[in-house]
């Protein structure tokens, strides 16, 4: 982002320019504060006081170890944890060569191959997958971490045109002199592309990471016997046996917001410009 | 998902057309047999262009094909009917009512990219606690779905967050906020708009802070005021990041899922297409209607697109 552009003076403007900024600001976090504070009570609180009164105990972290081993939240970050391994690493090796291959090489049919990229961006996955079903099911990879994984991979065209954009800043003079040196394609796009494309995979992996942790409707269609609950679809159980216990469901949204979080902060920069990147194309 | 994509395609990669300092093919490489060259890309593209296949194209394949017969999703046999599918969602009115609900999150779409225009132009100045104002604005749309579904339906229960907070300003209200449809779609209408605008927020901002600040400069000498600034700057600088919001917006609420489904489950008239037609196909087992449904929902986007793509051709603005 560049820097922020001159300040003009005038007197009334600011004041109300904050007063909306500030305004704004509560619509966002007053609902996630009063679920907050919901997590710290007791269910005899929840019922007798109101929504926004704080909870007697601001340490009292009971409800969260009930959502986290009733909740069987354990399983589902391991299960979540391991469908964003293999997926994220599934979607950067496939973007990363379909842009080296499409970028570096001539041949006859690459525009027919660009132009299969491009038409399936406009198909909605949402709308596909009462037929992608069957083609899971084809596979025998109905209710099976895999299924997730391979669609997440192989329905992923953003990734693809972060790594093309980024490669054709890539000098090929680079690529042929390591050909000079008698490396072949696979060398050359391993050692030497891979590497230098280190800033598109931090994006691909913040837009790909960020996607994957918080899809609800993949998981929810492909995998749903209970072991295999990642954390949307685990959160989502709550509504069942916890009922109107909504300090135990509060506790469980918390959790789940929590890393999101984290990471949000950790990396916010990376993140924007991921996003406004990714979106744009 | 614009113009660009298409001028830019490869196939034109204008620092490629400088001929090759030997004048023979671009690659180096010592010859090694034409055929292992000629197979070199398709090693890199074998693997993503069979999940593409596999996961796009396939699935759309049947899709079509399916939307044609009366197959339930498990029988071995199935029968071609024709037209029949679509003719039911054209005339069953239950299954046509959902586009209606459509257009409360069409509206809050619109909503929702006037206030992130607001505070995109708001935040490209410069402000105290800027970058914090910008990072509460985004966060809603990191969170997950279920979560922010959960967070809501708190919000909206009797005696819940939004009731406490009316009855602070003495207008305590007794209404089931998602008892009734009207009610209960534009509350969730409302949630998609807290979960979104924080996208399209820092869409705009990053393509305000790509117009060159001289700009502003100039227009400032020339003593311009902020509304002329954003009238006659800022607003033809951002009109294609516009166009990409208000098709993503289009296309968003014609497969408005997660919201509705998590939160009332489609009850009270909350059904939206996408609700629908996950329900006939995996409930009621009518993959052939579902089908059906789905190449109508799809075949409305691909017009859609055609249509913003013809009206607004990705004209680069040019204001220097």
């Amino acid at each position: 982002m560049t820097a922020p552009l001159p300040v003009r003076r005038s007197r009334l403007a600011p004041a109300l320019t904050y007063l909306s900024l500030v305004a704004a600001s509560l619509v966002v976090l007053v609902p996630l504060a009063v679920v907050f504070l919901t997590s710290l009570k007791t269910s005899r609180e929840v019922a007798e006081g109101g929504a926004l009164s704080p909870p007697e105990n601001w340490l009292n972290f009971a409800n969260y170890a009930t959502a986290f081993t009733d909740g069987k939240m354990l399983s589902a970050f391991g299960n979540t944890a391991f469908i964003l391994l293999f997926s994220i690493t599934g979607t950067v090796l496939i973007g990363s060569m379909t842009a080296y291959a499409v970028d570096r090489f001539d041949f006859r049919a690459k525009r027919p191959v660009m132009a299969l990229f491009l038409v399936a961006t406009l198909v909605p996955g949402v709308t596909t997958q009462v037929a992608t079903f069957q083609v899971v099911n084809g596979f025998g990879l109905f209710n099976s971490l895999w299924a997730p994984v391979l669609l997440y991979m192989g329905t992923d065209i953003v990734s693809v045109y972060v790594f093309l954009q980024f490669i054709r800043g890539i000098p090929v003079s680079l690529d042929e002199a390591a050909r000079l040196d008698g490396a072949n394609a696979l060398t050359v796009y391993w050692r030497i592309i891979l590497p230098l494309l280190k800033p598109a995979v931090a994006t691909v992996v913040i837009i790909k990471g960020i996607t994957v942790y918080n899809d609800f409707y993949i998981p929810f269609l492909y995998m749903p016997s209970e072991e295999l609950g990642t954390i949307s679809t685990a959160l989502f159980r709550f509504k069942g046996p916890f009922g109107a216990h909504w300090e135990h469901i509060s506790a469980g949204t918390i959790l789940v917001i929590v890393p999101t979080l984290v990471v949000f902060l950790f990396l916010q920069r990376y993140i924007y410009n991921g996003f406004a990147r990714g979106a744009t194309k | 998902m614009t113009e660009t994509t298409d001028t830019a395609a490869p196939a034109k990669v204008p620092r490629r057309t400088a001929a090759p300092p030997r004048g023979g093919p671009r690659r180096p490489a010592p010859p090694r047999g034409t055929l292992l060259r000629r197979l070199t890309p398709w090693l890199f593209l074998a693997a993503p262009l069979a999940l593409l296949i596999t996961f796009t194209y396939v699935p759309v394949g049947n899709m079509v094909y399916y939307s044609f017969t009366d197959w339930d999703g498990v029988s071995p046999d199935r029968s071609l009917t024709g037209f029949d599918n679509y003719v039911q969602i054209a005339t069953r009115p239950e299954l046509f009512r959902v586009f209606f609900v459509s257009l409360y999150y069409l509206a809050a779409s619109a909503v929702q990219i006037v206030i992130a225009l607001y505070f995109a132009t708001v935040l490209s100045w410069n402000l105290r606690f800027r970058n914090l104002f910008k990072g509460i604005l985004f966060f809603p749309y990191l969170v997950n779905g279920v979560a922010i579904g959960f967070v809501f339906l708190y919000f909206f229960q009797d005696g819940g967050t939004l009731d406490s907070i009316l009855a602070w300003f003495g207008t305590g209200s007794d209404r089931a906020w998602l008892g009734d449809p009207a009610s209960a779609n534009t509350s969730l209408a409302g949630v998609s708009v807290w979960r979104f605008t924080g996208l399209n927020f820092v869409l705009f901002l990053g393509a305000i802070q790509s117009i060159p600040a001289e700009l502003y400069e100039a227009a400032e000498l020339d003593g311009a005021t902020r509304w002329q600034q954003f009238r006659h700057i800022i607003a033809p600088g951002i009109r294609p990041v516009v166009g990409l919001s208000v098709i993503l917006a289009i296309s968003g609420s014609l497969s408005v899922f997660e919201i509705p489904y998590i939160m009332t489950g489609g009850a009270t008239g909350t059904t939206t297409f996408v609700i629908q037609t996950v329900k006939l196909a995996f409930q009621f087992n009518k993959t052939g209607l579902a089908s059906a449904a789905a190449v109508v929902l799809l075949l409305i986007i691909l017009l859609v697109t055609w249509i913003q793509r013809r009206i607004t051709p990705d004209e680069r603005v040019d204001l220097v």
